[in-house]
Protein backbone atom coordinates (compact mmCIF):
# COMPACT_ATOMS: atom_id res chain seq x y z
CA UNK A 1 0.00 0.00 0.00
CA UNK A 2 1.19 3.32 -0.80
CA UNK A 3 0.53 6.75 0.97
CA UNK A 4 -1.74 7.84 -1.27
CA UNK A 5 -3.81 4.14 -0.58
CA UNK A 6 -3.40 5.17 3.20
CA UNK A 7 -4.57 8.75 2.85
CA UNK A 8 -7.55 7.78 0.57
CA UNK A 9 -8.79 5.23 3.30
CA UNK A 10 -8.73 7.40 6.04
CA UNK A 11 -10.59 10.39 4.03
CA UNK A 12 -12.90 7.87 3.28
CA UNK A 13 -13.14 6.58 7.09
CA UNK A 14 -13.98 10.28 7.76
CA UNK A 15 -16.17 10.61 5.30
CA UNK A 16 -18.38 7.45 6.17
CA UNK A 17 -18.00 8.63 10.03
CA UNK A 18 -19.00 11.98 9.45
CA UNK A 19 -21.69 10.49 7.36
CA UNK A 20 -22.91 8.38 9.63
CA UNK A 21 -23.00 11.31 12.35
CA UNK A 22 -24.96 13.38 9.93
CA UNK A 23 -27.91 10.71 10.06
CA UNK A 24 -27.65 9.73 13.63
CA UNK A 25 -26.77 12.62 15.66
CA UNK A 26 -30.55 14.58 17.24
CA UNK A 27 -28.52 18.03 16.97
CA UNK A 28 -30.27 19.57 14.17
CA UNK A 29 -27.70 22.15 12.51
CA UNK A 30 -24.84 19.90 14.15
CA UNK A 31 -26.03 17.83 11.52
CA UNK A 32 -25.25 20.19 8.53
CA UNK A 33 -21.41 20.77 10.31
CA UNK A 34 -20.75 17.13 10.19
CA UNK A 35 -22.16 17.30 6.30
CA UNK A 36 -19.37 19.75 5.90
CA UNK A 37 -16.63 17.49 7.17
CA UNK A 38 -18.14 14.77 5.47
CA UNK A 39 -18.03 17.16 2.43
CA UNK A 40 -14.21 18.46 3.10
CA UNK A 41 -12.88 14.90 3.36
CA UNK A 42 -14.69 13.68 0.12
CA UNK A 43 -12.62 16.87 -1.82
CA UNK A 44 -9.53 15.52 -0.01
CA UNK A 45 -10.04 12.06 -1.68
CA UNK A 46 -10.67 14.19 -4.68
CA UNK A 47 -7.30 15.54 -4.50
CA UNK A 48 -5.54 12.40 -3.74
CA UNK A 49 -6.48 11.12 -6.85
CA UNK A 50 -5.46 14.12 -8.60
CA UNK A 51 -7.91 15.70 -9.41
CA UNK A 52 -7.42 19.27 -8.84
CA UNK A 53 -10.21 21.18 -9.75
CA UNK A 54 -12.87 18.97 -8.96
CA UNK A 55 -11.82 19.18 -5.38
CA UNK A 56 -11.68 22.78 -5.17
CA UNK A 57 -15.21 23.05 -7.02
CA UNK A 58 -16.25 20.72 -4.30
CA UNK A 59 -15.12 22.87 -1.71
CA UNK A 60 -16.57 25.98 -3.39
CA UNK A 61 -19.80 24.76 -4.15
CA UNK A 62 -20.69 22.21 -1.97
CA UNK A 63 -19.12 23.91 1.44
CA UNK A 64 -19.08 27.17 0.39
CA UNK A 65 -22.64 27.56 -1.15
CA UNK A 66 -24.93 24.92 -0.56
CA UNK A 67 -24.31 23.76 2.89
CA UNK A 68 -24.33 27.44 3.93
CA UNK A 69 -27.79 27.74 2.44
CA UNK A 70 -29.05 24.58 3.96
CA UNK A 71 -28.01 25.70 7.54
CA UNK A 72 -29.63 29.37 6.63
CA UNK A 73 -32.95 28.15 5.83
CA UNK A 74 -32.55 25.81 8.80
CA UNK A 75 -31.45 28.78 11.16
CA UNK A 76 -34.29 30.82 9.44
CA UNK A 77 -36.93 28.21 10.48
CA UNK A 78 -36.31 25.96 13.64
CA UNK A 79 -32.73 25.54 14.93
CA UNK A 80 -33.02 24.59 18.80
CA UNK A 81 -29.57 24.10 20.49
CA UNK A 82 -29.19 20.76 22.01
CA UNK A 83 -31.23 17.78 20.76
CA UNK A 84 -34.56 17.58 19.75
CA UNK A 85 -36.29 14.38 20.34
CA UNK A 86 -38.89 14.75 17.29
CA UNK A 87 -36.22 14.33 15.12
CA UNK A 88 -36.09 10.11 15.33
CA UNK A 89 -37.90 8.46 12.42
CA UNK A 90 -38.27 4.51 12.40
CA UNK A 91 -34.62 3.11 11.72
CA UNK A 92 -35.65 0.61 9.24
CA UNK A 93 -36.82 2.43 6.39
CA UNK A 94 -33.65 4.32 6.37
CA UNK A 95 -31.32 1.35 6.41
CA UNK A 96 -33.38 -0.34 3.57
CA UNK A 97 -33.18 2.82 1.61
CA UNK A 98 -29.54 3.65 2.26
CA UNK A 99 -28.58 -0.32 2.43
CA UNK A 100 -30.10 -1.17 -0.63
CA UNK A 101 -29.05 2.08 -2.91
CA UNK A 102 -25.30 1.50 -1.91
CA UNK A 103 -25.59 -2.33 -2.46
CA UNK A 104 -26.77 -1.90 -5.47
CA UNK A 105 -24.32 0.88 -6.97
CA UNK A 106 -21.41 -1.28 -4.69
CA UNK A 107 -22.92 -4.61 -6.89
CA UNK A 108 -22.83 -2.02 -10.30
CA UNK A 109 -19.60 -0.97 -10.21
CA UNK A 110 -18.46 -4.37 -9.66
CA UNK A 111 -19.98 -5.90 -11.83
CA UNK A 112 -18.70 -2.99 -14.49
CA UNK A 113 -15.33 -2.92 -13.42
CA UNK A 114 -14.60 -6.22 -12.36
CA UNK A 115 -10.61 -6.36 -10.73
CA UNK A 116 -9.74 -4.49 -14.04
CA UNK A 117 -7.21 -1.17 -13.67
CA UNK A 118 -7.88 2.25 -15.73
CA UNK A 119 -5.43 4.27 -16.42
CA UNK A 120 -6.37 7.86 -14.68
CA UNK A 121 -5.33 10.88 -16.48
CA UNK A 122 -1.83 12.27 -14.22
CA UNK A 123 -3.30 15.07 -13.25
CA UNK A 124 -7.32 16.67 -13.39
CA UNK A 125 -6.21 19.50 -14.50
CA UNK A 126 -8.08 22.47 -15.76
CA UNK A 127 -7.26 22.70 -19.24
CA UNK A 128 -7.83 19.29 -19.19
CA UNK A 129 -11.15 18.74 -17.35
CA UNK A 130 -12.33 22.19 -19.79
CA UNK A 131 -11.52 20.38 -23.30
CA UNK A 132 -13.46 17.26 -22.20
CA UNK A 133 -16.41 18.78 -20.82
CA UNK A 134 -16.36 21.21 -24.37
CA UNK A 135 -14.94 18.73 -26.38
CA UNK A 136 -16.97 15.41 -25.41
CA UNK A 137 -20.01 16.36 -23.35
CA UNK A 138 -20.89 19.52 -24.89
CA UNK A 139 -24.34 18.17 -25.43
CA UNK A 140 -25.07 16.96 -21.33
CA UNK A 141 -23.50 19.83 -20.32
CA UNK A 142 -25.99 22.07 -22.58
CA UNK A 143 -29.05 20.25 -21.13
CA UNK A 144 -27.64 20.34 -17.42
CA UNK A 145 -27.67 23.95 -17.84
CA UNK A 146 -31.06 24.48 -19.19
CA UNK A 147 -32.45 22.03 -16.56
CA UNK A 148 -30.55 24.77 -14.17
CA UNK A 149 -32.46 27.61 -15.74
CA UNK A 150 -35.75 26.12 -15.49
CA UNK A 151 -35.42 25.19 -11.50
CA UNK A 152 -34.34 29.07 -11.87
CA UNK A 153 -37.23 30.33 -13.24
CA UNK A 154 -39.65 28.14 -11.50
CA UNK A 155 -37.90 29.29 -8.13
CA UNK A 156 -38.87 33.42 -9.12
CA UNK A 157 -42.37 31.88 -10.22
CA UNK A 158 -43.26 30.44 -6.82
CA UNK A 159 -42.07 33.28 -4.79
CA UNK A 160 -43.48 36.00 -6.59
CA UNK A 161 -46.59 37.12 -5.69
CA UNK A 162 -49.65 36.29 -7.90
CA UNK A 163 -50.49 39.69 -9.77
CA UNK A 164 -53.33 40.89 -7.90
CA UNK A 165 -52.46 38.91 -5.07
CA UNK A 166 -51.80 41.97 -2.36
CA UNK A 167 -51.31 39.39 0.68
CA UNK A 168 -47.73 38.75 -0.52
CA UNK A 169 -44.98 40.48 1.04
CA UNK A 170 -44.48 43.46 -0.21
CA UNK B 1 11.04 18.78 3.50
CA UNK B 2 13.23 21.64 4.67
CA UNK B 3 11.63 23.78 1.87
CA UNK B 4 8.33 23.47 3.05
CA UNK B 5 9.01 24.16 6.01
CA UNK B 6 10.57 27.07 4.86
CA UNK B 7 7.98 28.52 2.46
CA UNK B 8 4.93 27.28 5.66
CA UNK B 9 7.33 29.68 8.24
CA UNK B 10 7.54 32.33 5.75
CA UNK B 11 3.93 32.36 5.06
CA UNK B 12 3.11 32.27 9.33
CA UNK B 13 5.48 35.06 9.28
CA UNK B 14 3.62 36.81 6.90
CA UNK B 15 0.53 35.91 8.28
CA UNK B 16 1.30 37.54 11.78
CA UNK B 17 2.89 40.59 10.84
CA UNK B 18 0.94 41.97 7.62
CA UNK B 19 -2.26 42.03 9.77
CA UNK B 20 -0.60 44.02 12.51
CA UNK B 21 0.17 46.79 10.06
CA UNK B 22 -2.57 47.11 8.03
CA UNK B 23 -3.69 47.08 12.14
CA UNK B 24 -2.08 49.87 12.96
CA UNK B 25 -2.47 51.76 9.64
CA UNK B 26 -6.07 51.73 10.48
CA UNK B 27 -5.70 53.62 13.59
CA UNK B 28 -3.89 55.77 12.57
CA UNK B 29 -5.46 56.85 8.64
CA UNK B 30 -8.97 56.58 10.65
CA UNK B 31 -7.67 58.85 13.49
CA UNK B 32 -5.86 61.35 10.85
CA UNK B 33 -9.33 61.51 8.64
CA UNK B 34 -11.17 62.32 11.97
CA UNK B 35 -9.01 65.18 12.72
CA UNK B 36 -7.53 63.32 16.19
CA UNK B 37 -4.39 61.54 16.75
CA UNK B 38 -4.70 58.16 17.37
CA UNK B 39 -2.68 56.05 20.00
CA UNK B 40 0.27 57.58 21.41
CA UNK B 41 2.02 56.46 23.66
CA UNK B 42 2.03 52.42 23.70
CA UNK B 43 6.09 52.03 22.67
CA UNK B 44 6.75 55.46 22.57
CA UNK B 45 6.95 56.51 19.07
CA UNK B 46 3.47 57.69 17.97
CA UNK B 47 1.87 54.25 19.66
CA UNK B 48 3.42 51.79 17.49
CA UNK B 49 3.04 48.77 20.02
CA UNK B 50 -0.76 49.79 20.46
CA UNK B 51 -1.43 46.50 18.84
CA UNK B 52 1.00 44.31 20.62
CA UNK B 53 -0.37 46.05 23.91
CA UNK B 54 -3.87 45.08 22.18
CA UNK B 55 -3.03 40.99 22.04
CA UNK B 56 -1.16 40.92 25.61
CA UNK B 57 -4.80 42.23 26.62
CA UNK B 58 -6.70 40.05 24.96
CA UNK B 59 -4.96 37.09 25.84
CA UNK B 60 -5.34 38.17 30.06
CA UNK B 61 -9.40 38.28 29.57
CA UNK B 62 -11.18 35.35 30.30
CA UNK B 63 -12.42 32.76 28.60
CA UNK B 64 -16.05 32.99 28.57
CA UNK B 65 -18.41 30.11 27.16
CA UNK B 66 -22.17 31.21 27.49
CA UNK B 67 -23.68 28.14 29.75
CA UNK B 68 -26.25 27.63 26.76
CA UNK B 69 -24.06 27.25 24.05
CA UNK B 70 -23.46 24.56 21.85
CA UNK B 71 -19.80 24.27 24.02
CA UNK B 72 -17.60 22.44 21.22
CA UNK B 73 -19.36 24.65 17.70
CA UNK B 74 -18.91 27.96 20.04
CA UNK B 75 -14.99 26.91 20.94
CA UNK B 76 -13.83 26.00 17.19
CA UNK B 77 -15.82 28.89 15.58
CA UNK B 78 -13.13 31.18 15.63
CA UNK B 79 -10.67 29.08 14.63
CA UNK B 80 -12.30 27.96 11.09
CA UNK B 81 -12.63 31.88 10.60
CA UNK B 82 -9.00 32.11 10.80
CA UNK B 83 -7.88 29.18 8.88
CA UNK B 84 -9.24 29.96 5.11
CA UNK B 85 -7.05 33.22 5.28
CA UNK B 86 -3.86 31.30 6.59
CA UNK B 87 -4.75 28.89 3.17
CA UNK B 88 -5.31 31.85 0.47
CA UNK B 89 -1.98 33.39 2.05
CA UNK B 90 -0.27 30.16 0.63
CA UNK B 91 -1.14 30.82 -3.26
CA UNK B 92 -0.84 34.84 -3.45
CA UNK B 93 2.20 35.45 -5.19
CA UNK B 94 4.72 38.04 -4.62
CA UNK B 95 6.83 38.03 -7.36
CA UNK B 96 7.27 35.29 -10.85
CA UNK B 97 10.05 32.67 -9.41
CA UNK B 98 8.65 29.87 -7.53
CA UNK B 99 10.26 31.18 -4.33
CA UNK B 100 8.23 34.18 -4.05
CA UNK B 101 4.65 31.85 -3.39
CA UNK B 102 3.98 29.82 -1.02
CA UNK B 103 3.17 27.25 -2.77
CA UNK B 104 3.06 27.57 -6.34
CA UNK B 105 0.06 25.73 -8.35
CA UNK B 106 -1.86 25.43 -11.27
CA UNK B 107 -5.53 26.96 -10.44
CA UNK B 108 -4.25 29.20 -7.59
CA UNK B 109 -7.08 31.83 -8.44
CA UNK B 110 -10.06 28.74 -8.21
CA UNK B 111 -8.21 27.60 -4.74
CA UNK B 112 -7.76 31.19 -3.20
CA UNK B 113 -11.98 32.10 -3.75
CA UNK B 114 -13.14 28.42 -3.03
CA UNK B 115 -11.09 28.61 0.42
CA UNK B 116 -12.40 32.31 1.07
CA UNK B 117 -16.16 31.05 0.50
CA UNK B 118 -15.16 28.33 3.57
CA UNK B 119 -15.21 31.48 5.79
CA UNK B 120 -19.07 31.66 6.01
CA UNK B 121 -19.37 28.00 7.84
CA UNK B 122 -17.78 29.82 10.05
CA UNK B 123 -19.74 32.86 10.66
CA UNK B 124 -22.90 30.93 10.88
CA UNK B 125 -21.18 28.33 13.60
CA UNK B 126 -20.50 31.23 15.95
CA UNK B 127 -23.82 33.06 15.00
CA UNK B 128 -26.10 29.70 16.11
CA UNK B 129 -24.15 28.34 18.80
CA UNK B 130 -24.04 31.03 20.81
CA UNK B 131 -27.64 31.08 21.76
CA UNK B 132 -28.03 34.59 21.61
CA UNK B 133 -30.94 36.39 19.20
CA UNK B 134 -28.34 39.50 18.28
CA UNK B 135 -25.24 36.59 17.48
CA UNK B 136 -27.95 34.81 15.25
CA UNK B 137 -29.57 37.69 13.18
CA UNK B 138 -26.16 38.54 12.58
CA UNK B 139 -25.52 35.39 11.30
CA UNK B 140 -28.01 35.34 8.81
CA UNK B 141 -27.44 38.60 8.18
CA UNK B 142 -23.84 37.76 7.35
CA UNK B 143 -24.72 34.28 5.74
CA UNK B 144 -27.40 36.45 2.85
CA UNK B 145 -24.49 38.91 2.47
CA UNK B 146 -21.94 36.11 1.40
CA UNK B 147 -24.22 34.59 -0.83
CA UNK B 148 -25.06 36.93 -2.39
CA UNK B 149 -21.67 38.56 -3.22
CA UNK B 150 -19.64 35.72 -3.99
CA UNK B 151 -21.66 35.57 -7.25
CA UNK B 152 -20.16 39.10 -8.12
CA UNK B 153 -17.05 37.96 -6.63
CA UNK B 154 -15.96 35.30 -8.87
CA UNK B 155 -17.35 36.11 -11.91
CA UNK B 156 -15.26 39.44 -11.90
CA UNK B 157 -12.26 37.41 -11.06
CA UNK B 158 -13.15 34.93 -14.33
CA UNK B 159 -13.07 38.05 -16.18
CA UNK B 160 -9.44 38.45 -15.75
CA UNK B 161 -8.85 34.67 -15.46
CA UNK B 162 -10.73 34.55 -19.29
CA UNK B 163 -8.14 37.16 -20.10
CA UNK B 164 -5.36 35.90 -19.36
CA UNK B 165 -6.54 32.59 -20.53
CA UNK B 166 -5.05 30.73 -16.97
CA UNK B 167 -6.37 30.29 -13.80
CA UNK B 168 -2.91 30.28 -12.51
CA UNK B 169 -1.90 33.88 -10.17
CA UNK B 170 1.45 34.36 -11.42
CA UNK B 171 0.48 33.41 -14.98
CA UNK B 172 -2.22 36.24 -14.76
CA UNK B 173 -0.16 38.56 -13.53
CA UNK B 174 2.56 37.54 -16.42
CA UNK B 175 -0.29 38.31 -19.28
CA UNK B 176 -1.20 41.38 -18.11
CA UNK B 177 -0.26 44.53 -19.57
CA UNK B 178 -1.25 48.28 -18.36
CA UNK B 179 -4.37 48.78 -20.61
CA UNK B 180 -5.73 46.31 -18.62
CA UNK B 181 -6.42 49.28 -16.04
CA UNK B 182 -8.80 50.23 -18.56
CA UNK B 183 -10.58 47.41 -19.73
CA UNK B 184 -10.98 45.34 -16.93
CA UNK B 185 -11.81 48.63 -14.72
CA UNK B 186 -15.72 47.72 -14.21
CA UNK B 187 -14.36 44.26 -12.76
CA UNK B 188 -11.84 45.66 -10.62
CA UNK B 189 -14.75 48.23 -9.33
CA UNK B 190 -16.75 45.27 -8.79
CA UNK B 191 -13.99 42.63 -7.12
CA UNK B 192 -12.89 45.46 -4.81
CA UNK B 193 -16.44 46.12 -3.48
CA UNK B 194 -17.73 42.48 -3.49
CA UNK B 195 -14.16 41.60 -1.38
CA UNK B 196 -15.18 44.32 0.92
CA UNK B 197 -18.52 42.59 1.43
CA UNK B 198 -16.91 39.10 2.12
CA UNK B 199 -14.48 40.25 4.38
CA UNK B 200 -17.80 41.97 6.00
CA UNK B 201 -15.84 45.51 6.50
CA UNK B 202 -17.63 49.08 6.57
CA UNK B 203 -19.75 50.67 4.53
CA UNK B 204 -20.84 46.84 4.44
CA UNK B 205 -20.88 45.14 8.23
CA UNK B 206 -24.73 45.30 8.71
CA UNK B 207 -23.86 41.48 10.11
CA UNK B 208 -21.68 43.15 12.55
CA UNK B 209 -23.75 46.32 13.12
CA UNK B 210 -22.94 47.34 16.54
CA UNK B 211 -25.35 50.29 17.49
CA UNK B 212 -28.13 47.40 16.70
CA UNK B 213 -27.00 44.01 16.88
CA UNK B 214 -24.66 44.67 19.78
CA UNK B 215 -21.35 43.23 17.64
CA UNK B 216 -23.20 40.39 15.41
CA UNK B 217 -22.02 37.12 15.57
CA UNK B 218 -19.48 38.18 17.85
CA UNK B 219 -21.56 39.50 20.54
CA UNK B 220 -20.81 36.52 23.01
CA UNK B 221 -17.11 35.90 22.14
CA UNK B 222 -14.18 36.99 24.68
CA UNK B 223 -10.56 37.22 24.88
CA UNK B 224 -8.56 35.14 22.23
CA UNK B 225 -11.24 34.13 21.04
CA UNK B 226 -12.78 37.56 20.06
CA UNK B 227 -9.06 38.25 18.77
CA UNK B 228 -8.92 35.54 16.68
CA UNK B 229 -11.70 37.13 14.72
CA UNK B 230 -10.91 40.15 14.98
CA UNK B 231 -7.71 38.54 13.60
CA UNK B 232 -9.33 36.89 10.94
CA UNK B 233 -10.77 40.72 9.94
CA UNK B 234 -7.31 42.19 9.41
CA UNK B 235 -5.79 38.80 7.48
CA UNK B 236 -9.14 39.09 5.35
CA UNK B 237 -8.42 42.81 4.52
CA UNK B 238 -4.50 41.44 3.60
CA UNK B 239 -6.01 38.47 1.67
CA UNK B 240 -8.35 40.60 -0.60
CA UNK B 241 -5.97 43.56 -1.09
CA UNK B 242 -3.33 41.25 -2.26
CA UNK B 243 -5.68 39.45 -4.76
CA UNK B 244 -6.78 42.94 -6.16
CA UNK B 245 -3.65 44.09 -6.50
CA UNK B 246 -2.53 40.93 -8.22
CA UNK B 247 -5.30 40.38 -10.45
CA UNK B 248 -6.29 43.85 -11.84
CA UNK B 249 -3.17 45.99 -10.92
CA UNK B 250 -0.37 43.90 -12.58
CA UNK B 251 1.09 42.70 -9.41
CA UNK B 252 4.96 42.99 -9.42
CA UNK B 253 5.25 45.14 -12.91
CA UNK B 254 6.65 48.20 -12.87
CA UNK B 255 9.85 50.14 -13.03
CA UNK B 256 12.63 48.04 -11.76
CA UNK B 257 10.71 44.72 -11.57
CA UNK B 258 13.39 42.68 -12.21
CA UNK B 259 14.86 43.21 -8.98
CA UNK B 260 11.99 44.82 -6.58
CA UNK B 261 9.13 42.98 -7.87
CA UNK B 262 7.78 41.55 -4.32
CA UNK B 263 8.28 45.18 -3.41
CA UNK B 264 5.72 46.30 -6.10
CA UNK B 265 3.30 43.64 -4.95
CA UNK B 266 3.74 44.77 -1.64
CA UNK B 267 3.10 48.47 -2.25
CA UNK B 268 0.13 47.71 -3.97
CA UNK B 269 -1.12 45.59 -1.11
CA UNK B 270 -0.72 48.56 0.93
CA UNK B 271 -2.25 50.64 -1.27
CA UNK B 272 -5.59 48.87 -1.35
CA UNK B 273 -5.56 47.84 2.13
CA UNK B 274 -5.40 52.54 2.90
CA UNK B 275 -8.11 52.53 0.07
CA UNK B 276 -10.30 49.62 2.18
CA UNK B 277 -9.51 51.57 5.69
CA UNK B 278 -10.55 55.03 3.38
CA UNK B 279 -13.99 53.73 2.32
CA UNK B 280 -14.46 52.63 6.03
CA UNK B 281 -14.03 56.23 7.36
CA UNK B 282 -15.80 58.07 4.48
CA UNK B 283 -19.40 55.61 4.15
CA UNK B 284 -22.08 55.34 6.33
CA UNK B 285 -23.30 51.61 6.94
CA UNK B 286 -25.65 50.38 4.33
CA UNK B 287 -29.15 49.10 5.16
CA UNK B 288 -29.97 45.52 3.94
CA UNK B 289 -32.16 46.42 1.45
CA UNK B 290 -29.90 48.57 0.27
CA UNK B 291 -27.35 46.07 0.69
CA UNK B 292 -28.86 43.34 -1.31
CA UNK B 293 -30.08 45.46 -4.08
CA UNK B 294 -26.36 46.88 -4.89
CA UNK B 295 -25.38 43.61 -5.14
CA UNK B 296 -27.87 42.06 -7.35
CA UNK B 297 -29.23 45.07 -9.20
CA UNK B 298 -25.13 46.41 -9.94
CA UNK B 299 -22.69 44.30 -9.59
CA UNK B 300 -24.10 41.02 -10.97
CA UNK B 301 -25.32 42.76 -14.23
CA UNK B 302 -21.84 44.67 -14.33
CA UNK B 303 -19.71 41.85 -13.96
CA UNK B 304 -21.93 40.20 -16.49
CA UNK B 305 -21.46 42.85 -18.81
CA UNK B 306 -17.65 42.47 -18.02
CA UNK B 307 -17.38 38.73 -18.98
CA UNK B 308 -19.48 39.50 -22.18
CA UNK B 309 -17.11 42.50 -23.04
CA UNK B 310 -13.86 39.77 -21.84
CA UNK B 311 -15.02 37.10 -24.16
CA UNK B 312 -16.03 39.48 -27.15
CA UNK B 313 -12.45 41.26 -27.30
CA UNK B 314 -10.54 37.69 -26.98
CA UNK B 315 -12.75 36.29 -29.27
CA UNK B 316 -12.27 39.18 -32.01
CA UNK B 317 -8.91 40.32 -31.21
Amino acid sequence: MTAADVLLLALGAIAVGAGWRVVITSHLVRAGLWLVVTLGAVAGAYLVLAAELVAWVQVLLYVGAVVVLLLFAVMLTRAPIGASSDLDRPGWTGLLVGGGAALGLGALLLDGYRWQKVDAPAVGSAQLLGGEVFRHWVLPFEVLSVLLLAALIGAIVVSRPAPGDDSGSR
Amino acid sequence: MIEVIIRVLGVVVAFLTLPLLVGQAEHKVMAHMQGRLGPMYAGAFHGWAQLIADGVKFVQKEDVTPADADRPVFRIAPVIALVPYLVALLFIPLGPRDWLVGQPIDIGLFVVLAVVGVGVVAVLMAAWSSANKYSLLGGLRAAAQLLGYELPFVLAAASVAMAAGTLSLPGIVAAWRPWWLLWQLPAMLVFFVAGLAEIRRPPFDMPIADSELVFGYMTEYTGLRFAFFLLAEYVGIVVISALTAVLFLGGWKGPLDGQLGWLWTLVKTFAVSFVVIWVRVSYPRLREDQLQRLCWLVLVPVSLGQLVLTAAVRVLA
